[in-house]
């Protein structure tokens, strides 16, 4: 019924003790996500399982609560100074997927950090994203939960409240979500749109793909090459930034037309000639799938 | 971030590239023509050089063709530019119209040029690497040099784990046709360059034009430096760098309460949150037949008060006309945002028509509020409502 994750997935939440992390914790683990614990190092105590912390318990490192508790999941919630530090020792302890929310990060750590992972399994989402939810069965990350309904269409964008909003729209026309995947605003991500689309082509119960880009960079470029060559679902598009002026960094670190590179209308057409259904007003996503679907 | 062109040379040395020698006017401290003649006279001295170069600085390119750089053969020379430059306001295809004021000048030795080349270091998104560029076509846009004769430029990555080897400074130095001699001195120059972008978090180096000097040297005749705002706390002197008379005010005062606002020429004001859906809702007012005035992201988890700082902000723009907020509650509770609505509408004295789209996390309660206000607000549930709303409020006035 997903990607990625599950109802049995296992998550710690590095950062746990901070007011964030405690705060996107409790609210992973009421949406019915388990939480099986948090690290933060100097607050685990020697020897395993130190302090509880609003009823998870806490590690120093993430090697020890991974093999106290047997999570293969991270949520990183820590501060830009930490984030890059943090998503390494995850994937050094064999966490298999990492989640990182944090905005912020510098650009040097994460083309190191991108360039360690390339050596290990770990897969990771983000940074400057708010996570990824397989509706009412598992919530790893920052997104309202209410709004998701269960179903067979993937969402894969690089923003945050336009997800909401994308998922909004599907949830009120009674179309459900197989998997919605924020890959993030930031100029590295960790998993690009390449790869969730491969893994929505190979889930037998995503049934359409609904994927948001915007300006800056060339991921949908290349997304809309993919597409056209391998892709067999029902997918359509929006590029947030057909308005924003060039040269200026729109909120997100990669939102940036660079010279005339990177434009919403070249991602528009790239899209376009690659068989994408195009949605050129956001207010119109559901509607578009709807009609794709014939539903 | 970004810093002037004397201060990307003066970095540079500290990574043993060879720049200009020069010396720096600053408008207002004094008797202009007095310090600008002292400055000139030493520099005349002490380099024993015959030609010198006023140069604008300000935080854009094209100065040349605008005005904004000057050859000059004597201190008289140097003077009279130095007069006419200071305070001129120079516009270039990067300033847009309004131009930008120039408050610093700086004079520099002159150098006699055999070639001219292009240098610069980016990242590369689609590799997630750094990539240095050389080029043979040295002083033209590299934009242009890459849509006419992308062959022309040579793009070498840098793998992170292993950094600048001396085998990418050969393959770049083959590409500008290099003699043997001058490779070895371009190897440590282009050593230089990655290492400064590396060390101080740039996210643009650009060497345009890099110049071999009649003395078969290789040295920087122009420098631009631009740096990832998110590593600059580990650089505090860089941070010192930093001129806010180049910034746009609102950008700056934005930037002090955490708001991510860029001024646009348009009449709608919008306040939304989150980076995609921001960009997403002046999208919609453009389809709608609107203009928006500006980009504002007021974050996942705006405050009360950033919320009323985001307000005065748009407030400031005398072309609003209208304001459309759009918030998707996530993390951020409608009523909260719906409170920092009606507190900062009375205390800004808000005069123009106000539409406000609220979804997601309580937003019954959130609506409720606003209704229950003294406030003339707009109400819309969904995007294309509001879009239209906030349309046809500026229509009707």
């Amino acid at each position: 019924m997903s990607i990625w994750i599950g109802s049995e997935t296992k998550v710690i939440v590095q950062g746990i003790t901070g007011s964030q992390g405690s705060f996107h914790a409790k609210g992973c683990a009421a949406y019915g996500t388990k939480i099986v614990g948090g690290v933060t190092p100097g607050k685990g105590g020697h020897g395993g399982g130190g302090q509880i912390h609003e009823g998870f318990p806490v590690f120093d490192t993430v090697e020890e609560a991974v093999k106290v508790t047997g999570a293969n999941v991270s949520l990183i919630s820590v501060p830009p100074m930490f984030a890059s530090d943090a998503i390494c020792e995850a994937a050094d302890a064999g966490i298999s997927l990492v989640v990182c929310i944090t905005e912020g990060i510098p650009v040097r750590d994460m083309v190191n950090t991108k360039r360690f992972l390339a050596s290990t399994k770990t897969r990771l989402i983000g940074p400057n994203c708010p996570g990824i939810i397989t509706p009412e069965k598992c919530k790893i990350g920052i997104m309202p939960g209410h709004i998701h309904k269960s179903g067979n269409i993937g969402v894969v964008s690089r923003s945050g409240t336009l997800t909401y909003e994308a998922v909004h729209q599907l949830t009120k026309l009674g179309i459900g979500q197989s998997t919605c995947v924020g890959i993030g605003g930031d100029p590295i991500p960790g998993t690009n749109f390449i790869e969730v689309l491969e893994a929505f082509n190979k889930d037998p119960d995503t049934h359409g793909v609904v994927l948001i880009g915007e300006i800056g960079g060339t991921a949908e470029q290349e997304a809309a090459q993919y597409i056209k060559k391998e892709f067999k679902k029902h997918i359509i598009g929006f590029i947030a930034g057909a308005t924003a002026p060039k040269g200026k960094r729109m909120g997100h670190a990669g939102a940036i037309i660079s010279g005339s590179r990177g434009t919403a209308e070249e991602k528009f057409q790239a899209l376009e000639a690659a068989g994408v259904k195009i949605s050129r007003s956001p207010a119109d996503l559901g509607i578009t799938m709807s009609k794709v679907l014939g539903v | 971030m970004n810093i002037h062109e004397y201060q990307s040379k003066e970095l540079l040395k500290k990574y043993r590239v060879r720049v200009p020698e020069g010396k720096l006017i600053e408008e207002g401290l004094g008797d202009l023509e007095e310090r600008t003649l002292a400055s000139a006279k030493q520099l005349f001295q002490e380099r024993k050089n015959q030609v010198f170069v006023v140069k604008a600085q300000i935080h854009a390119g094209g100065r040349g063709k605008a005005g904004g750089v000057r050859v000059c053969k004597s201190v008289t020379e140097v003077n009279q530019a130095t007069k006419e430059i200071m305070g001129k306001i120079l516009i270039t295809p990067q300033t847009g119209p309004q131009g930008k004021k120039v408050h610093k000048i700086w004079i520099e030795e002159g150098v006699e040029v055999v070639k001219e080349f292009y240098l610069g270091v980016v990242l590369d998104r689609a590799l997630s690497q750094v990539v240095m560029m050389a080029s043979t076509e040295g002083g033209m846009e590299i934009e242009e040099v890459a849509s006419k004769h992308p062959e022309k430029i040579t793009k070498v990555p840098i793998d992170p784990s292993l950094g600048f080897q001396s085998f990418h400074g050969r393959k770049l130095a083959r590409a500008l046709k290099l003699t043997t001699e001058q490779t070895k001195e371009a190897i440590g120059f282009f050593r230089g360059i990655y290492e400064c972008y590396q060390s101080c978090d740039c996210s643009l180096v650009e060497i345009n034009p890099m110049v071999l000097t009649k003395e078969g040297h290789l040295l920087a005749l122009d420098a631009k430096l631009n740096f990832d705002d998110n590593g600059l706390f580990r650089h505090p002197d860089i941070l010192e760098l930093r001129d806010i008379q180049e910034e746009n005010p609102q950008d700056v005062e934005a930037s002090k309460h955490d708001l991510s606002y860029i001024a646009l020429d348009g009449n709608i004001g919008c306040l939304v949150n989150g980076a995609g859906l921001a960009m997403a809702t002046m999208d919609i007012i453009k389809l709608h037949g609107g203009s928006p005035a500006n980009f504002l992201d007021v974050g996942g988890s705006a405050s009360k008060d950033q919320v009323t700082q985001a307000f005065k902000i748009i407030l400031k723009d005398s072309k609003v006309k209208a304001i459309l907020v759009n918030i998707f509650g996530g993390i951020m509770r409608c009523d909260v945002i719906a409170e920092g609505i009606v507190s900062a509408a009375n205390e800004v004295n808000l005069n123009v028509p106000l539409v406000v789209r609220l979804q997601g996390t309580n937003v019954e309660k959130g609506r409720h509020i606003l209704a229950s206000s003294s406030l003339k607000i707009i109400s819309a549930e969904e995007l294309t409502d509001a879009a239209e709303k906030v349309v046809s409020a500026i229509r009707a006035k």
